[in-house]
């Protein structure tokens, strides 16, 4: 075989065959005896993603603790204080791989007091994979955890009903958990709903097909994601260009330039187009849309590019470059729906914290408490006065300087924001503007 | 019409880049811890990327531990000639002389660099440190941040790390307080090995295979040289080996390897089924969880 270096350059698309796939980002939920750590585990080690000495410390280590089988939820439960408490504490990321695509796995906890983590994982993916046992069938957690994949805008939802050997492969049951989860989600915004039935434990439907499930006629879980449609599920209508940073070399060999650097959060955009700064208010043209491999003819999400205009407008970090007959809306007053992080304080009326919003900083007052929604039921509590750790609330923010937003629904990245506690630094809350996943 | 689909190797490429330009844009005085491994020079790759045509607007860091590789050395200074990157040194053995560590018994420098690095982050007043750590290295870095907060001791706390949601990094410290940044968090080997040769990133020798004069300890392959000379009793053997990480040049193996261009070592990691650390470095081999007590002290 004859082997030759890439040539030097500007690179071009990487033509490796091991890696010629795209990006997908799924989240997984469940509780903690759900199985949701060995489903992981298998779709690791059935897609041989595992490592040789990986396998060989989980099988050690489950001799050693006298199992029959080798507990593939040890590959995943990562820090010592879970594995001696065998739950996990926090969002763990997992990666894995196949011809097809990469994969790229925020595993969360699923415990009730760990809403936080979920809303974390939940709020880069594009699928929510939801573990319902068999035996036990839709439970509280179920609907939590749908509830919040569809807060916050996952468009793809995944139910595995897992444990089917502990239900003799019973396609009964499997039916009925799906009408009754199929019942509920109608309520919530759930764009794309897959019901899958798996044994994780044994590998049922997880990579390979299961013989012991004819009935069951869809792909199992893998192949699913293989093929699972994620493209259209970004905004490449609305252009929104969140300015970074400026580049502008202090250089004698670039002492002219000047670009703005950043991630296109939205839209497609190209070099000639008519474009409108904000908070300026001026219109230009894309002169030029430049990376460090040479100008570019569009760019789209997630790309981060420099974009040089055909005119000096003064831009700076947190401005937003849009189009001028479809711009984000500009506004000091926020209504979101929010998940609130902090355990140590809750959230007030009257309370200021700092916000971020795409690449913009500013402060914010907490001006009203709309209602605290239980996570649960979905109930509305229009007396709440404050909002503890992993309770989700809509509320009305009054924010020092314009942000542009869209809503959250059309839009994540211009849709999002957290709140940061100005004293201790920490991020507080997660909010989503204009948001309710309750259908109207 | 064109499918708007970023290829994976790009999306972590454009991730890696929002990252750097919000920590530059955010922190006070950020700094590239460089080893001259290839997970940080493809990081200082990424920085050169992130704001090109200017020069990468922070200086990169060498904790130096006396026991480098020359080609190691040689690579570093090929990348600070090119891209005009500002090098700052900090000296385990500086520190050695000075008794602000001692030389732990087994010969490893890895446990004492950590006061050193500490030190000279101080004083320089880094307020951020970009690390090339991947999440796929090691389960106790599965769960760490891309913005890991870091108290006035330099220390991790796996239970009082900040929430990352979104793309919606926070950067707010105190003073004293830093932040370790991973732009590299989400890359695994074979990533980090398909973006080597798609872009034909200048890397040290030794990850590509040639033969070499090898003893076997403990199951490990040592090249014979001045860091690691032949004991009594033991008799070397010529073999074509490759070096996947690079450390101490006294404590890091080879493997057994014909890889000896880009294209070969990308289908050799993508066939492997053995991870890195768990292969070639003899000081994470101790304990299962010798990385998460490393960790808390501050190491990367």
């Amino acid at each position: 075989m004859t082997t030759t270096l890439p040539e030097a350059g500007p690179a071009s698309e990487p033509h490796n065959e091991v890696v010629s796939g795209d990006l997908l980002r799924f989240a997984t939920a469940g509780s903690v005896d759900d199985g949701k750590s060995t489903l992981i585990g298998r779709l690791l080690f059935d897609s041989k993603s595992i490592f040789a000495d990986q396998l060989e410390s989980v099988e050690q280590v489950s001799k050693d603790r006298g199992n029959d089988y080798a507990d593939l939820s040890l590959l995943t439960d990562g820090l010592r204080a879970e594995r001696e408490q065998g739950i996990t504490i926090d969002v763990a990321y997992r990666y894995f791989a196949t011809p097809k695509r990469k994969f790229i796995i925020a595993d969360t906890p699923g415990h009730t007091q760990y809403t936080r983590n979920m809303v974390t994982g939940a709020s880069t993916a594009d699928v929510a994979l939801i573990l319902v046992d068999a035996r036990k069938g839709v439970v509280e957690q179920s609907r939590r955890h749908t509830f919040l994949a569809t807060l916050l805008g996952v468009p793809h939802v995944v139910v595995c009903v897992n444990k089917m050997d502990l239900v003799d492969y019973d396609e009964q049951v499997f039916e009925q958990i799906r009408a009754e989860f199929t019942e509920f989600a109608s309520r919530l915004r759930v764009p794309d709903l897959t019901f899958i039935p798996v044994s994780a434990l044994v590998g049922d439907n997880v990579v390979t097909r299961s013989e012991k499930m004819p009935w069951f006629d869809g792909s199992p879980l893998l192949s699913h994601l293989e093929r699972l449609h994620v493209a259209s599920d970004r905004n490449l209508v609305d252009v929104r260009f969140p300015v970074q940073y400026v580049i502008r070399p202090q250089q004698n060999d670039a002492r002219d330039y000047r670009g703005y650097a950043g991630t296109v959060a939205s839209g497609v955009m190209k070099p000639g187009d008519r474009v409108l700064a904000l908070p300026a208010g001026l219109e230009t043209t894309i002169e030029s849309i430049d990376t460090a491999d040479g100008p570019v003819d569009e760019a789209y999400p997630p790309m981060s590019v420099t974009v040089r205009l055909a005119d000096e407008i003064d831009i700076s970090r947190g401005d937003m470059i849009c189009r001028p007959n479809n711009a984000p809306t500009v506004t000091q007053d926020i209504d979101a729906q929010i998940c609130w992080m902090d355990e140590s304080a809750s959230l007030v009326e009257g309370k200021k914290y700092a916000i971020k919003h795409t690449t913009r900083w500013a402060r914010a007052m907490v001006k009203n408490i709309n209602y605290r929604v239980d996570v649960n039921t979905l109930h509305r509590d229009e007396d709440a006065e404050e909002i503890k750790l992993n309770e989700m609330a809509r509320i009305r923010l009054r924010v020092t300087q314009p942000l542009f937003v869209d809503a959250y629904q059309t839009n994540r990245q211009t849709g999002a924001f957290i709140l940061v506690d100005e004293a201790t630094n920490k991020t507080v809350a997660a909010g989503m503007i204009g948001g309710s996943a309750r259908q109207y | 019409m064109k499918s708007h689909v970023l290829s994976q190797l790009r999306s972590l490429e454009a991730e890696s880049i929002h990252i750097m330009r919000e920590v530059v844009a955010e922190m006070q005085r950020p700094c590239l811890l460089f080893s001259g491994g290839k997970d940080s020079i493809v990081m200082l790759h990424l920085a050169v990327k992130a704001f090109a045509p200017a020069r990468v607007p922070f200086p990169i860091m060498h904790v130096d531990t006396g026991l480098n590789f020359q080609t190691v050395l040689d690579c570093r200074d090929r990348w600070v000639e090119r891209t005009g990157v500002q090098l700052v040194v900090a000296s385990v053995q500086e520190g050695i002389d000075r008794g602000l560590v001692q030389e732990e018994p087994n010969g490893s420098r890895n446990r004492i660099q950590t006061p050193v690095l500490l030190e000279a982050a101080e004083k320089h007043g880094f307020d951020a440190l970009f690390g090339g750590g991947r999440r796929d290295e090691e389960k106790a870095r599965a769960k760490e941040r891309v913005f890991s907060f870091r108290d006035d001791f330099g220390q991790w706390d796996p239970k009082n790390q900040r929430p990352e949601i979104w793309n919606l990094y926070n950067g707010r410290v105190h003073q004293g307080e830093s932040i370790r940044v991973f732009p590299l968090s989400n890359w695994t080997e074979l990533d980090i090995w398909a973006y080597i040769e798609a872009e034909n990133i200048d890397l040290p020798d030794l990850y590509l295979a040639k033969e070499r004069e090898v003893v076997e300890r403990g199951g490990m392959l040592y090249e014979v040289n001045d860091f690691t000379p032949l004991k009594d009793g033991e008799t070397a053997q010529v073999l074509s080996t490759r070096y996947r990480t690079v450390g101490d040049a006294n404590l890091t193996a080879c493997v057994e390897s014909t890889a000896s261009t880009l294209r070969d070592v990308v289908e050799e990691v993508a066939a492997v089924r053995l991870t890195e650390r768990g292969a070639t470095r003899g000081d994470d081999k101790v304990s299962e969880a010798a990385m998460e007590d490393r960790k808390k002290e501050g190491y990367f």
